[in-house]
């Protein structure tokens, strides 16, 4: 397809989890871009995320630290309770402002933020989800020339989040689960 | 936020900020940039600007929406007993071992509307150490400060703040603590007695005291690296042998200079300064 990709976004909320480890298993685990991943749940349930997900890759995946550099190859998942925002200089920074759709980390302000650093090398990903988070985030993107993806709202436990994109947002690929990882691993 | 197009360019967000420096010497330059960027912006479409230049215009020129402009772009979002682990641990650990003190002072560093003050007083009184603590609760805006100095909370926080209060180890009854008056819940006058709110810029202004308990959570995020650093520093000048800091749940103080000093309470973003 000839993307060529500097990162990739992945956001989602209900129904998320269940396509993230289905897919991860899959990668290249010598991918030559970061993968952020933001996902809804609740604050105070610790950092089992990073756990959970970590068993099923040889890539690296970690917690975000704030100020911390994206790295190629590493999988970075967003801390709950606080806005996961990147930076022109290619580190994250954490922000503890006022909910977005309901949400923080709002995937809106994550992909928004990239949408300007990594401009049309980025790649995002909206997985399932019970509300409209990162749909606005999805327009940054085609704004400044990214390209967005969806998972097929047809595979999805809810199917909401991806249905509000494909009404409101330009999306260029939608992806059934199956065919995400080669997907991912062909943007390398 | 719905923003579709970039509306503020990094370079104008350089010369809002130039501009509040030289004219009203607040200094945001070393502040993180996708975050303020994201602030301005949210005001710039909230407030409905009509282009970068009226904008930069009112700022510049109408004191009244300067004012406004300095709340808006820094963030207030707090809650009392937010991360109750964080509070279990200073009515445990920390708080008991200064309890030993004659006098304990305290600094919560970036108090924004108050909440995290207050909290404090609760456990102090608990603890029966108000009458003996003094808290240095500040901020650089003047606007949050007013707010936090009245001690009145919406009233629809109160079923989460409690929830908090009781995680954080509190046994009393939590709505002892306010008269509810419609929608808002006033805490009482005794937990603000030992409350000094004060104007205070972590960017440009020095120490004022010594403490044995420096609290500044959630702050240190939106500073760039550099900045980090000097305000930790004044941390450290502010900070009595064997006094405590404590940071948010994603600070940290590994990568300073004055982290040789300090040993971790394991688990807890808090240190204690062994130096």
């Amino acid at each position: 397809m000839g993307t060529k990709c500097d990162a990739l976004i992945i956001g989602g909320s209900a129904g998320s989890l269940d396509v993230l480890l289905k897919v991860l298993p899959s990668l290249d685990p010598a991918l030559s871009f970061p993968i952020v991943i933001v996902v809804h749940r609740k604050h105070g349930t610790d950092s089992l995320l990073p756990e959970l997900l970590s068993g099923r890759t040889k890539l690296l995946v970690k917690e975000i630290d704030e100020k911390e550099p994206l790295s190629a190859g590493n999988i970075y998942i967003a801390p709950s309770d606080y806005h996961t925002l990147i930076e022109q200089d290619h580190t994250f920074s954490l922000d503890y402002s006022e909910k977005i759709n309901y949400s923080r980390p709002a995937i809106d302000a994550t992909f928004q933020t990239a949408a300007e650093v990594y401009k049309e090398k980025l790649v995002c990903l909206l997985l399932s989800g019970s509300n409209a988070d990162g749909v606005n985030g999805l327009k940054s993107v085609k704004v400044w020339g990214g390209t967005t993806v969806i998972q097929d709202p047809a595979t999805a436990q809810v199917s909401y989040m991806p249905e509000q994109a494909s009404l409101h947002a330009k999306i260029d690929h939608t992806l059934r689960i199956e065919h995400m990882a080669e997907f991912i691993n062909l943007l390398s | 936020m719905n923003l579709e197009l970039p509306t503020i360019s990094d370079g104008q967000v350089e010369i809002l900020l130039s501009d509040l420096l030289e004219h009203y010497g607040y200094d945001f330059t070393g502040y993180s940039k996708a975050s303020i960027k994201r602030r301005i912006l949210r005001l710039y479409s909230l407030d409905k600007a009509l282009s970068f230049a009226e904008f930069r215009y009112r700022i510049n020129n109408d004191t009244f929406y300067f004012k406004r402009f300095v709340e808006q772009i820094t963030v207030n979002v707090t809650e009392m007993f937010r991360d109750p682990g964080f509070f279990k641990t200073l009515r445990d650990v920390v708080l008991p071992k200064l309890g030993t003190y004659p006098f304990i002072r305290i600094w919560l560093a970036g108090c924004s509307t108050g909440e995290e003050a207050y909290s404090i007083s609760i456990i102090l009184k608990e603890l029966n150490l108000l009458h003996k603590s003094l808290v240095y609760a500040t901020d650089l805006n003047p606007i949050v400060l007013e707010k936090a100095s009245q001690g009145m909370f919406a009233m629809s926080q109160m079923k989460q703040y409690s929830e908090n209060y009781i995680l954080s180890g509190g046994t009393n009854d939590f709505s002892s603590y306010y008269t509810a008056n419609y929608s808002l819940a006033k805490f009482n006058d005794e937990l603000k007695s030992k409350l000094i709110f004060s104007t205070h810029n972590l960017v440009s202004d020095h120490s004022f005291n010594e403490f044995q308990l420096i609290l500044c959570r959630n702050v240190l995020i939106y500073f760039d690296r550099d900045l980090q650093h000097k305000v930790l520093t004044l941390f450290d000048d502010s900070l009595e042998g064997l006094g405590y800091l404590a940071l948010g749940t994603k600070e940290t103080l590994d990568f300073s200079p004055i982290s040789p000093n300090y040993k971790r309470i394991p688990g807890e973003k808090i240190w204690r300064k062994i130096g």
